[in-house]
């Protein structure tokens, strides 16, 4: 089955995750359940840091912050297999999101 | 073989390029499982069809020997490009057990995978438009970016970026299931009433209309009516199109200038397109709460049966328009329901809707609002404040015979 990565872009928080309200952080929790309802299989899955402990590397240079200055920022991926882009979607569809959005990007057949 | 023999050929093959062109290109795909590959069969079977029927007669069903054809075509292709293809993501198809899933849908003619998967809302709307041109309509790429302005190589490198994406993020060539199809259907509705209303009035250029748009636009809503004739906005955009395209050849006068609806010569009117979506509205009305498309037809079917502009049925056009704006809440509705208004409670009264939607600013830019609103002021004796908003509305316009009508107006404002 193809697979995919459904990228999860959200609005930086003072204190990440801690300040997700409880029914958010709950349906986090319910999602690798519900994939797996909708017949998806998912292969890892990482919630990142804030973007303020991230580094970044242009060229030479080296410098603190995300390569991407943004409102929102990535929070986190995770990798499934879905039978089509349809699929996939439904999938990333499941993600709560406070505001923001969710970038379902095909990956690469091995 | 003599010159009106290959002249009779060549007009069956073009018959059947435009009639069974996405017939045949749908099936292929099935084969082929690539849409360049099944996209470069069909049209070789066509050219071998110019010289096969010449020597042995056309066939008796023209768009089966072609999709044979082109089957044929793409297996031996495959075959030969296996082993490279075999690397290749491949059209991403239903097994078996899948299509038996789908078998209870009423709707499994090729065609319609063809068209959803052209339509898919996961591909850029102008790709949209381009891949159901080509694809389904089988418009050439040269022909495709003449009518919307761009290159050639432009629309090429669109649609190959748009094939990418359907192949690479793998959207599956199938027809939408239930509870996927309300969104699906609308995205392939609007994708073919853009079509049309790009045909109806011309983004630029001297031609108010441009006729071929049109009669593909009118075309592909037959052919989805054909294969889900039980959908009411399917039923509904083919009354939109039929009774706004009945009106075709008086909105413009013989030199190609602008004639407005309050104008236009009633009696020329197409009838029979008029009584035809006339029905088809009554039938999708029947048919439980009306869609946005519907109720565009119902408005347009009033207008089409009023014996003149005065006896319209306006509480009724503006009756609809409430209700349009209910389901579909655009600011295009709005400023259609102002032009209803002031013909319902006066000018004045629709002026100040209209105002409301200049500092709404969705609709900057739009060159009907200040259009509209420069009507209203000429109607209430305003004409200072008229010529400004003419003024404005010229700003914005780029088709040559919307521009003309603009002028004289203007030039009757300055006079007032």
């Amino acid at each position: 089955m193809p697979q995919y990565a459904i990228l999860i872009y959200e609005r930086e928080t003072p204190n990440g995750v801690a300040d997700l309200p409880p029914e958010v952080l709950e349906a986090h929790m319910r999602v690798p359940e519900r994939v797996e309802e909708l017949g998806g299989k998912i292969l890892n899955a990482h919630a990142t840091q804030p973007t303020s402990t991230a580094t970044t590397i242009r060229g030479d240079v080296i410098t603190d912050g995300p390569f991407i200055e943004s409102k929102e920022a990535m929070a986190g991926f995770f990798v499934v297999e879905a039978r089509d882009l349809d699929h996939a979607v439904a999938i990333g569809r499941l993600v709560p999101i406070v505001s923001g959005g969710v970038e379902v990007r095909p990956l690469l057949a091995g | 073989m003599t010159q009106a023999h290959t002249t009779a050929v060549q007009r069956v093959v073009a018959d059947a390029h435009r009639r069974e062109w996405a017939f045949v290109l749908a099936a292929t795909v099935r084969v082929a499982r690539d849409l360049d590959l099944a996209e470069e069969c069909v049209q070789d079977a066509y050219l071998v069809a110019l010289d096969a029927w010449a020597r042995e007669g056309v066939p008796r069903n023209p768009g089966a020997w072609l999709t044979t054809a082109a089957k044929r075509k793409a297996l031996d292709a495959l075959r030969r490009e296996q082993l490279f293809r075999s690397k290749l993501p491949l059209l991403v198809e239903p097994d078996v057990t899948e299509v038996d899933d789908l078998s209870d849908d009423a709707v499994q003619d090729d065609r319609l995978r063809l068209i959803f998967t052209c339509c898919h809302p996961a591909l850029a709307r102008e790709a949209q438009i381009a891949l159901t041109l080509r694809l389904v309509c089988g418009v050439s790429t040269g022909d495709i970016a003449r009518a919307f302005l761009v290159s050639e190589a432009t629309m090429a490198a669109r649609m190959t970026r748009a094939k990418k994406k359907i192949s690479a993020a793998r959207i599956a060539y199938r027809v939408p299931t239930a509870s996927e199809l309300p969104d699906r259907l609308e995205a392939v509705l609007n994708v073919i009433h853009l079509l049309y209303t790009t045909g109806h009035t011309a983004p630029s250029g001297d031609r108010l209309v441009r006729v071929d748009l049109v009669e593909r636009a009118l075309d592909l809503t037959r052919m989805l009516r054909a294969l889900m004739p039980d959908e009411p906005e399917v039923r509904g955009l083919l009354a939109l199109l039929l009774v706004t395209d009945a009106r075709r050849s008086t909105r413009t006068d013989a030199d190609g200038r602008l004639v407005l609806l309050e104008e236009q010569n009633r009696s020329a009117w197409d009838r029979a397109a008029i009584e035809e979506g006339h029905l088809l509205v009554v039938e999708a009305l029947r048919s439980g709460r009306p869609g946005r498309f519907t109720l565009q037809a119902a408005i347009a079917a009033l207008h089409a049966t009023a014996p003149s502009y005065a006896e319209t049925d306006w509480p009724q056009v503006l009756t609809l328009y409430d209700e349009l704006l209910r389901v579909w809440p655009s600011p295009v509705v709005a400023l259609n329901r102002a032009v209803a208004l002031a013909m319902v409670r006066g000018p004045a009264v629709a002026l100040g809707e209209i105002e409301e939607l200049e500092r709404d600013g969705r609709l900057a830019g739009y060159r009907y609002l200040p259009a509209t609103k420069a009507d209203l002021l000429r109607r209430l004796g305003r004409h200072h404040e008229a010529a400004r908003a003419y003024r404005a509305a010229l700003d914005l316009t780029d088709n040559g015979a919307e521009r003309t009508f603009l002028e004289d107006r203007l030039a009757e404002a300055d006079a007032g």
